[in-house]
């Protein structure tokens, strides 16, 4: 099993910054990573993967000071050696994206300026701001190009901000399960999940740490993110009507059906190892995300007209989230702009989430177009 | 460099002869890929292909071919005008619905299409259809009248005028017999809409 380790970089100090798109500026900035793998000598062989909205640095393998028990990272079926993602050949790393709780700078980290968690005077990031503070990490790596850059959903959206906003640094991009620009529906989601968090007495305007936390209001939120990640026919081959350890109805508010039971499993789990202010700020980082739009995002797809990285998109037949059809606006858009791009729909009844399930068909997918770039491929 | 490769079947053969080193090619229904792969191993082009089956376009992807799953009458918008050298219409042209819609399509992306289709009037087709008085089948139409993909009756003098018709001249063109899987078979040049099995035109907008 690949062991790994936790790594902390912290740049944007006082003298300089991170300048955000809101206009407001954040230092100092921690970005938590991990790497697995070995850079070669051209510095070349380096793959970045941006993890989903509750996601963490934790793609792969095992952590090397942790218990006998520890689960394996979230990825660990498509990255390791040997796998679709082989760290045998590549340098992955993995960032946690600002705004996040598992270790890199967000909400629930102490604001230099009153020695207290910043709660709502966080400033509010975009997918660009925490693609701007991996470029650091990058940075400090010693990295200027990357083999490719590889996410699905909220790290998809990552992946497109890497493309328009360093474009010369890669060779290719995967965005899988994911979209161009948030859409009503999706927005729609994220806002009852926000009102859910807001509507709990302990949130107290952001201001609770250190007090009860706002966890009723987060497992609801979660409840419906989970709801948005399943699909129909999943949920109806998962637990159709199936009752939870019961022969008959309760004739009360007690979690009958399974579906229940497993959302309110799913809603605590997540309330103990996730912060509610995170999910306030990266679902609406979420919701802003458009790269159509040519007027209020400072870059758009549009940008790439010049640039020649070589895409594949991958999209899901049952994800209701972040539709097929999302997913060939997208390829449209780059096939105006003349760039590289191929396209695969997998058949899928698990929904948005399938991604993350392994499955034969994505990993030989991503293990042979990362074997077609060629490695004197440049963006111009 | 000798590849691994099967020789690739007669009629991609002739096609791939026909493309330039280094251009940009367009494979509508590309399948798995073959000719994209042959000519980007001999003829070093940058090729993207279309094809609407997952299996076959993932097959594509594996092999680090650009290939778009999807329909082709959708998939060809969408590139910028001019976009690719030649676009490749291989054995497609008698199962698309609206063939003059999409060859127009075809002159606003490519400079050159090559177009490719079993030959209905082929001396064995006719003399089915003289003396049995049923829907012909043919090694290279194997199918019956209810199951056919192949929804349009081409022959080679039908397409020169179809082709003049929707605003393309005819550069080159090549009548070939040879059988469905073939990796064999001979240019015909005598007499070719009676005895040719296939034909391939080189066409370019007027």
């Amino acid at each position: 099993m690949l062991r790994v380790t936790k790594e902390y970089f912290t740049c944007s100090g006082d003298e300089e910054k991170q300048l955000l798109d809101s206009g407001l500026s954040l230092g100092p900035v921690t970005v938590a990573y991990e790497t697995c793998g070995s850079l070669n000598e051209a510095g070349d062989n380096a793959i970045l993967i941006c993890h989903a909205f509750s996601g963490d640095s934790h793609v792969a393998g095992i952590y090397e000071d942790g218990p006998d028990d520890q689960p394996p990272g979230w990825w660990d079926c498509m990255v390791g050696p040997g796998k679709g993602i082989d760290t045998e050949r590549y340098f992955v790393i993995c960032c946690n994206i600002l705004g996040s709780c598992m270790g890199s700078t967000g909400p629930s980290s102490t604001n230099p300026e009153t020695g207290k968690p910043y709660g709502l005077d966080f400033p509010m990031v975009t997918i660009g701001d925490m693609v701007n503070a991996q470029k650091k990490v990058l940075d400090h790596l010693g990295i200027n190009k990357l083999h490719s850059v590889i996410g699905g959903s909220v790290g998809g959206m990552q992946v497109l901000e890497w493309c328009v906003r360093y474009p010369q640094m890669l060779r290719s991009a995967i965005p899988i399960a994911t979209t161009m620009r948030h859409s009503a529906l999706a927005i729609a989601f994220n806002e009852v999940a926000r009102q859910a968090i807001m509507a709990d007495p302990n949130w107290n305007k952001g201001d609770y740490y250190n007090k009860n936390d706002p966890d009723l209001g987060l497992a609801v939120a979660r409840m419906i993110g989970h709801i948005t990640y399943l699909s129909d026919e999943a949920m109806r081959r998962k637990f159709g009507r199936n009752l939870q350890d019961k022969e008959d109805f309760s004739f009360n508010f007690d979690a009958d059906f399974q579906v229940e039971s497993y959302l309110h499993y799913q809603g605590i789990k997540f309330a103990k190892r996730f912060d509610a202010n995170s999910v306030l700020y990266i679902t609406k980082a979420a919701d802003y995300f458009d790269l159509a739009d040519t007027t209020n995002t400072r870059e758009s797809l549009q940008d790439l007209a010049g640039s020649h990285s070589k895409f594949l998109v991958i999209s899901y037949s049952s994800d209701w989230l972040y539709p097929t059809y999302q997913a060939k606006e997208l390829v449209q858009a780059l096939k105006r702009t003349g760039q590289d791009v191929s396209f695969c729909e997998i058949e899928a009844d698990c929904g948005h989430d399938a991604f993350l399930i392994p499955d034969d068909r994505l990993t030989k997918l991503i293990r042979g177009f990362l074997n077609g770039i060629s490695t004197s491929q440049t963006a111009i | 460099m000798e590849s691994a490769r099967p020789k690739l079947r007669f009629d991609l053969a002739v096609i791939a002869s026909w493309i330039t080193p280094g251009a940009h090619v367009l494979d509508l229904g590309c399948g798995r890929g073959d000719l994209l792969a042959w000519l980007k191993e001999h003829k070093n082009i940058h090729g993207t292909g279309i094809e609407q089956d997952q299996e076959k376009a993932a097959a594509c992807i594996e092999q680090g071919l650009t290939v778009l799953q999807g329909d082709l009458k959708d998939e060809v918008q969408d590139y910028p005008d001019g976009y690719f050298d030649v676009v490749i219409l291989s054995q497609t042209l008698q199962q698309v619905y609206q063939p003059d819609e999409l060859l127009k399509s075809l002159a606003r992306i490519g400079k050159q299409v090559i177009v490719s289709f079993p030959n209905f009037s082929h001396y064995s087709i006719r003399l089915q259809l003289l003396f049995k008085g049923q829907a012909p089948k043919s090694r290279q139409l194997p199918y019956s009248w209810y199951d056919t993909p192949n929804i349009r009756i081409i022959t080679l003098e039908d397409f020169r005028r179809f082709s003049k018709e929707v605003g393309y001249t005819i550069v080159k063109e090549c009548a070939i017999n040879t059988h469905d899987q073939d990796r064999s078979g001979r240019i015909v040049s005598l007499f070719s809409n009676l005895r040719a099995t296939y034909g391939v035109f080189l066409i370019e907008k007027t």
